[in-house]
């Protein structure tokens, strides 16, 4: 396979990953507003963080409105992360590496593409947020389910998988990064309304609620969200569960190529490091170091991942 | 259904249905012209999935548009296929064998029957590659025959695409959107399949690998990238041929070799099938300031150690001011007659032709010289007073740039419209594939069909629509 393809295809499923997490976001900051009186617009705020798109929204607008913020992450064409840009983005990759989808990848992601650009070719309206929103996710699991269901296990879809889980771990700990705050012992005010509500939003931005309550009942606290969101390998999303398929994969790669990359050993520090390590151990180091560090860890992981298997020169 | 001037190629000269259209037209008229309404509408959208769209030059880079796709066929008898076959075979024998005594000894200009300047002055000719002998001795791997036909038993030779013949995934698509929509007509009518094209093609490059592979030859499709017209179509046949699409970036010269960065290090490549104009493949030989290019790879062409399809310099033949010494061409090097006819060409050039032809602009079809997809040419009778007098300040300012023909009545085939079957023009181009196992053709090709009424141009970029087109069993 050529670097090229690789490439495209691990930023084609990173794009995809982070226009459904963007979705996701937008979603939960709906809720948030929706279920809370007064809020205020820069309640906006953490969304936008959360997303990575925050410095670049201030670098463009001087004050925060909900409409504007909703903008940003859904439509914004200056917003690289912006739903609209990353859907085009990941067609434009498909586009790119046609000869590696199948029939039914490629067509399923043309399709998002273009109803995602017809559901945003003008603002969106508070009515018709929810709509949206659901259709778009709706769209992205479709290419997931095709991907799932139709390419062939081998490097190409080693790559895709690679570019999925590197996004969706940088994602889960921006998320809580960005509230890591309310997750601390210190800051443990059980039962008050506020943090139910924080707590809640972030198991919502990670599509986690249902998941959170079957692991831990209605008992669950602001510490078994960490763990849950961190460690626990039977969660999606979770950092463990990400970082153990970014090792699959890239096993599998060594496998199939017969050599070993310097990125494998990125993959296992991390993993060793940062995963297999209890909770309490991470609120040792201090929440925030810690996914300070995994950020870090995965932006090095994705530069070895590109220099390993030529993804440019 | 068709009126006394043209040849309808369903109906005739008004003289019933002709046998190939027989059993397409008893189909036809049991069939609910809703339904196939729904059917038409049906297969734009499949078309719009599928991503087969081109872009168009001069307009919005992100836009693609949909070439319209007319879903009655257009049919011919095994009987016509295989005259027409004998004919293009000619053709392209003698078009290799010019474009190698072009660049080597000359010997057709010495008979006097090209003159010496057609060849030096001209800007498809390549000085270097004077001398080369391309791997295998072919020069056009894949040629499109554009052929237009006048009558029961006329056609004629419109241009023939020695360079990079565009198209044919067109012709693999309309087939296989025809296969989805109408099952019961391929159960009626035995149609020969086309879908082996890619394969063949595969095979067919593969066969004319340079004295440097080792083992399997590789193939690759070099395209100029997604922003280019036909992007789709080198996507497609990389795809279909299971072969790398590369771009120039993707390539550099390795130990006298052309390779391409893998995930696993750089790959030799044996056969290039390239979709890059002469002009861009190599900065180092040609255009310095191109990026679609492998800078080098024009010395390891010369050394033997690529195979460049087409090659370099193929151009030279499907130059439309060569194109009318093509009757020529074919006698020249096979001894025989031109089996395909020649449309009667004025060269502007010379002043008893510039003469005749800028008394007739109104009647004539006038074409530049090195212009291709329909931009840039007059079609006499169907143009304004207007149109024609501001050609004519282009035209007299510089004839030599100009050839001009006589407005062929081109044949008509039926599209399917609110008026039911309504007569519009068509060309055809067949799809040739060269090696020196022999010469393969296609059964069918691509059609395409003018959508307004009485125009002439097929163009996809001036409005032109496309059908699929079947060969029939006898």
């Amino acid at each position: 396979m050529l670097g090229r393809t690789a490439n495209g295809l691990f930023w084609m499923y990173r794009y995809l990953e982070r226009a459904e997490n963007t979705s996701r976001l937008i979603e939960t900051g709906q809720r948030i507003a929706l279920t809370r009186s007064g809020l205020s617009d820069d309640e906006w705020r953490p969304v936008l963080q959360s997303a990575g798109v925050a410095v670049a929204y201030d670098g463009l607008h001087d004050t925060l409105t909900r409409d504007q913020a909703v903008d940003w992450m859904l439509r914004s064409s200056e917003n690289g992360s912006s739903v609209m840009s990353t859907v085009s983005a990941a067609r434009h990759n498909a586009r790119q590496v046609r000869t590696a989808l199948t029939e039914e990848v490629w067509e399923a992601t043309n399709g998002a593409y273009m109803e995602v650009k017809s559901l945003l070719a003008r603002k969106v309206s508070d009515r018709d947020l929810p709509e949206v929103l659901g259709k778009i996710r709706q769209r992205t699991a479709l290419v997931r389910g095709a991907t799932h269901g139709t390419m062939m296990r081998n490097d190409i879809y080693d790559f895709v998988r690679l570019g999925t889980f590197l996004e969706r771990a940088d994602n889960t700990a921006r998320i809580l990064d960005v509230k890591y705050y309310v997750l601390l012992p210190s800051a443990m005010s059980v039962g008050s309304s506020i943090d139910n509500v924080q707590w809640d939003s972030i198991l919502s931005s990670v599509s986690a609620r249902g998941g959170f309550r079957m692991a831990f009942g209605n008992a669950g606290g602001p510490r078994d969200i960490a763990e849950f969101l961190i460690l626990d390998r039977r969660m999606p999303r979770s950092l463990a569960f990400c970082v153990g398929k970014i090792l699959d994969n890239l096993g599998y790669l060594i496998n199939d190529y017969g050599f070993r990359g310097e990125s494998i050993e990125h993959a296992e520090a991390l993993a060793e490091n940062c995963v297999t390590t209890d909770i309490d151990a991470v609120f040792d180091v201090g929440l925030h170091e810690f996914l300070q560090d995994v950020l870090l860890r995965l932006g090095l992981l994705g530069q070895q991942i590109e220099i390993d298997y030529r993804f440019s020169e | 259904m068709s009126d006394q001037g043209h040849f309808d190629e369903m109906w005739g000269r008004a003289d019933g249905v002709r046998g190939p259209y027989r059993d397409l037209n008893g189909w036809f008229e049991g069939e609910d012209p809703a339904r196939l309404r729904a059917k038409q509408r049906e297969a734009e959208e499949l078309f719009r999935l599928t991503g087969i769209t081109f872009n168009v030059y001069g307009r919005d880079e992100a836009e693609e548009r949909l070439i319209p796709f007319d879903i009655i066929p257009r049919i011919m008898s095994g009987a016509e296929w295989r005259k027409l076959c004998r004919g293009i075979e000619q053709r392209v024998r003698a078009i290799n064998q010019f474009l190698y005594d072009i660049y080597h000894r000359q010997e057709i200009i010495r008979a006097g029957r090209i003159p010496a300047e057609m060849i030096e002055r001209n800007e498809a000719f390549l000085p270097q590659m004077c001398g080369v002998r391309p791997p295998g001795g072919i020069y056009t791997h894949i040629v499109g025959i554009d052929l237009v036909r006048t009558g029961e038993d006329q056609f004629y030779v419109l241009e023939d695409n020695a360079r990079t013949p565009s198209g044919v995934s067109y012709m693999l698509e309309n087939r296989e959107t025809m296969l989805q929509m109408f099952p019961e007509l391929f159960a009626q009518n035995r149609v020969r399949p086309v879908s082996n094209y890619p394969f063949e093609l595969c095979r067919s490059l593969a066969a004319c690998a340079p004295s440097a592979t080792t083992g399997t030859p590789t193939v690759a499709v070099l395209t100029p990238g997604i922003f280019n017209s036909a992007y789709f179509e080198h996507a497609f046949l990389a795809d279909q041929m299971g072969v790398e699409l590369v771009e120039g970036h993707d390539l550099r010269i390795i130990d006298g070799r052309v390779a391409m960065r893998t995930t696993c290090g750089y790959q030799p490549i044996d056969v290039l099938y390239r979709r890059v104009d002469d002009d861009y493949l190599d900065p180092l030989n040609f255009r310095p300031d191109s990026q679609l290019g492998v800078p080098g790879i024009m010395d390891i062409y010369r050394a033997g150690g690529i195979t460049i399809a087409n090659a370099p310099g193929t151009g030279i033949a499907d130059d439309k001011a060569i194109y009318s010494y093509m009757p020529d061409i074919v006698e020249f090097y096979t001894g025989e007659r031109p089996l395909l006819e020649n449309v009667p060409t004025w060269r502007c050039a010379e002043p008893d032709a510039f003469a005749y032809v800028r008394e007739h602009l109104h009647e004539l079809v006038v074409k530049e010289v090195h212009g291709s997809g329909g931009y840039g040419m007059l079609v006499g009778p169907t143009s304004t007073k207007k149109d024609i007098a501001t050609f004519r300040k282009k035209f007299e300012a510089r004839p030599s740039n100009y050839i001009a023909q006589p407005t062929l009545s081109l044949s008509t085939v039926p599209i399917f419209n609110r008026a039911g079957l309504t007569p519009r023009h068509v060309d055809l181009r067949p799809f040739v594939q060269v090696s020196p196992q022999g010469i393969n053709i296609t059964p069918g090709g691509l059609t395409r069909v003018a959508l307004k009424k009485g125009s002439l141009v097929v163009n996809s970029s001036q409005g032109g629509g496309t059908k699929d087109t079947w060969v029939l069993e006898d």
